[in-house]
């Protein structure tokens, strides 16, 4: 982006203007296309999608009224939620509630700034980019903290203080899943990282050495838990604190905390695919740059969706985990997973500097045959599936 | 401070002035887990409880009261409100009590009517109380699972009696309707591929870890304990103490019938904990499925309903039975004075003594512990408040 703006200031476009104004607003202005164009149609369709895979999971078949097949489902959800009465208990500390959904959103939307949707694409390579990343989702925390206790509800503060320490406890075991594809990367741009992975999946860092696969499952775990997924959506639980830090809220200050719950999926399936599946290396296809960049978008996009799509699944099929286990989970077994991890890694670095192929190789085999044997097993129970007890298995 | 007479305790830490609070909570009634209207008073320090005091009464229609207005005969639909979840388990027992203290027979047929579709309810009701349980604890799916098949027995019980939830199917002396013609083999067909999707509930959920970390070792109750707070049901079955109407005082035709009597073993925790009361229930359901098949096979044909008056005047005096319904033991007593109208009628339910051992149970439990503990003693408010 950088590249593209200092082409522009040398033709000559913004003759007179100082030039850190050109690059604070010219930023401004790719934020918010990529805001508003990117972001803001993801979430209705995450909203569509989830609910769609959440019924077909649970053999119902889910929103299919509005649009075609169901499609604008999130847009009349957002609709209907503008249109309700903004309802603030009388009690409640006005400042720090109607500002709380903002500070979630915050640390939601500004991650998207280090994003790589493509070589060309992205709003700010910064060399610190993954943690950037990590840093500005804290925000999330003050965020819920606050809209718990403005509620003056207790059973919001509850939710609030469970959200609160759940998310800064699975920053460890993130952070530390983070730091083995750093070290091979050698940088902490997110672009770099990216570089120094290829396009084949025996090149990704995922396939790497056995620690880097137990750090992207450590990492996948733990960012479910920081965006307050089940089965760690104890902070939300529905059948036990109504909504839990967003029992008091209504319209659309309520559906800014699901926006970015939903918007946060994306999030966290970008960040396993920049880190662990090569993001949008794709193979030199065409010397055409548009077509190249246009394809590593694409390829990007799938990469990160399908992680969203997984969490679907997880959402549907797994039990909540209670407040203490969870914190144990925590504490006694991801956070020293992690650290064997990057011990792990370290050592590996040192023994074969430019990775072992054999290793590489082999765990692409073994992650391969896993593949085979799960779409075996889902062409099993979709032969089985019965027409009066599952609806047509297409979405 | 105080909050309908129950105190707050200011505990001070020595002499900086730091002062801790119980925190008193209202899980109201409105609540999307209490199962129905319950409203608990919790005092706790943090996410682990001190108290958790259950206040009743949100649900009670003075159903015992109406009996005396509205007669034998017309009570009946009442009965179905005591617990609408399992509602022809209490037909059953309202008709049972009228034909002791007015000496009616029921014909052979329909005692077998009967007991298929008692035992239907049960399935249904164990349906929706493991369904509602998993979705308490977060498994949003097998609750969906589990009300897709007690749908199905909703339309078999729609086509038996034309009602999918407040059935009125039992009559003074038998039962309403016959069996409609093919409905054996729907019945049939229905257990045909039930018993298997028990086994897949099973594997999706029972025997996950998350569920079962979530269930062990919480709230559990010894068989002494249940017995002294009268527990009854798969709730004193889970601690361990084999005790069924059916099988200990057969009434109706369950002394023809051979099925087992599922107890709780302490497979995954301590005897007598929340997985136990939830694996008698499944277990239970399977026992209800070879119920149902032997009754299809053994029925006789024959009349379902007895002669009984339109006015019916039973002699003076009392009369007590049993049935095990969904929830345990139901008890049913009416006093008669020689008139249509009862004099007084009292149902004992087993969700009431289950609510009183609710606070003993739920001292050191957290709050997320509190939600599996009140769906696993399968309280429904109607039953406890009538």
């Amino acid at each position: 982006m950088q590249a593209f703006v200092d082409r522009l200031i040398t033709d000559g476009w913004f003759s007179g203007i100082p030039v850190e104004l050109v690059y604070v607003l010219v930023m401004f202005l790719f934020g918010a296309i990529v805001v508003f164009a990117f972001v803001m149609p993801l979430v209705p369709l995450t909203v569509w999608l989830e609910r769609r895979v959440w019924s077909r999971i649970q053999s119902r078949v889910g929103p299919n009224r509005v649009g075609p097949q169901g499609v604008l489902q999130g847009i009349a959800d957002g609709i209907k939620n503008l249109l309700k009465e903004d309802i603030i208990p009388d009690a409640a500390d006005r400042p720090l509630f109607a500002f709380a959904p903002y500070l979630v959103v915050w640390g939601f939307v500004a991650t998207f700034v280090v994003i790589p949707f493509s070589s060309a694409l992205i709003i700010a390579d910064l060399n610190v980019g993954i943690l950037y990343l990590t840093a500005v989702t804290a925000l999330v925390v003050v965020g819920v903290l606050m809209a718990g206790w403005a509620s003056n509800n207790k059973w919001s503060l509850i939710g609030g203080i469970r959200s609160a320490a759940q998310i800064v406890s699975y920053e460890i075991p993130a952070g530390l899943a983070i730091l083995p594809p750093v070290l091979l990367a050698g940088t902490l741009s997110m672009q770099g990282i990216i570089h120094a992975q290829g396009w084949a999946p025996w090149d990704w860092f995922l396939f790497y050495n056995p620690f880097t696969f137990v750090s992207a499952v450590v990492f996948y775990v733990a960012a479910l838990a920081e965006g307050n997924r089940t089965p760690f959506d104890l902070p939300e639980a529905e059948s036990e604190l109504v909504a839990g830090f967003a029992t008091e809220y209504s319209g659309m200050r309520f559906a800014l905390f699901f926006l970015a719950e939903w918007g946060n999926l994306y999030v966290i399936g970008a960040v396993v695919a920049t880190l662990f599946l090569g993001g949008w290396q794709v193979p030199v296809w065409t010397d055409n740059v548009v077509l190249l960049n246009l394809s590593q978008f694409v390829v990007f996009f799938l990469k990160a969706y399908f992680w969203a799509f997984v969490a679907m699944w997880i959402r549907a099929t797994l039990p909540r985990v209670r407040v203490d286990q969870l914190m144990s989970l925590c504490w006694k077994y991801l956070v020293p997973i992690g650290f064997t991890n990057l011990i792990g890694t370290a050592v590996w670095m040192v023994i074969w500097p430019q990775g072992n192929r054999v290793v590489q190789f082999g765990m692409c085999l073994l992650a391969l045959a896993i593949l085979v044997q799960f779409f075996r097993r889902v062409r099993f129970h979709l032969r089985r599936a019965k027409p009066e007890l599952y609806y047509s298995p297409a979405i | 401070m105080s909050l309908a007479g129950f105190e707050v305790e200011v505990q001070r830490d020595g002499d900086e002035g730091l002062t801790t609070e119980e925190m008193t909570l209202n899980m109201g009634p409105q609540h999307p887990s209490t199962h129905g209207v319950l409203r608990f008073i919790v005092k706790a320090d943090g996410e682990v409880m001190r108290t958790a005091i259950p206040d009743i009464g949100y649900l009670h229609r003075s159903i015992e009261k109406i009996a005396e207005k509205v007669g034998y005969h017309g009570f009946m639909p009442y009965t179905d409100r005591v617990d609408y979840v399992s509602a022809m388990q209490c037909n059953q027992g309202w008709a049972m009590v009228c034909e002791k203290i007015a000496g009616i027979e029921v014909p052979r047929r329909g005692e077998f009517c009967r007991v298929i579709a008692s035992e239907l309810g049960r399935i249904a009701s164990h349906l929706l109380s493991v369904g509602t349980m998993v979705m308490d604890i977060g498994g949003y799916t097998p609750f969906l699972h589990a009300l897709r098949e007690r749908e199905k027995v909703n339309n078999l019980l729609e086509e038996l009696c034309g009602a999918r939830l407040t059935f009125n199917y039992m009559r003074i002396g038998g039962v309403a309707w016959d069996l409609p013609a093919g409905f054996a083999e729907k019945v049939t067909a229905f257990l045909d591929q039930f018993e298997p999707l028990i086994d897949e509930y099973n594997d999706l959920i029972s025997y996950n870890k998350i569920y079962v970390e979530r269930l062990a070792n919480v709230g559990v109750v010894s068989v002494q304990d249940a017995i002294d707070y009268n527990l009854v049901g798969p709730n004193l079955r889970g601690s361990g103490f084999k005790y069924d109407v059916r099988r200990d005082e057969p009434y109706s035709v369950y002394g023809e019938l051979e099925f087992d009597v599922p107890v709780g073993t302490g497979e995954m925790g301590t005897l007598g904990d929340c997985f136990d009361r939830y694996m008698v229930r499944i277990k239970e359901m399977r026992e209800s499925c070879k119920i149902v098949r032997q009754c299809l096979r053994m029925m006789p044909p024959g009349p379902v309903l007895a002669k009984v008056p339109r006015k019916l005047k039973p002699p003076v005096g009392d009369a007590y039975i049993r049935v095990e319904g969904s929830r345990g033991d139901m008890g049913w007593y009416v006093v008669s004075d020689g008139s249509e109208f009862p004099y007084r009628t009292k149902i004992r339910t087993g969700s009431f003594a289950a609510m009183s051992i609710i606070d003993k149970v739920s001292r050191g439990l957290m709050i997320a512990d509190l939600v599996a503990l009140i769906a696993s003693f399968d309280v429904v408010a109607p039953e406890v408040d009538r």
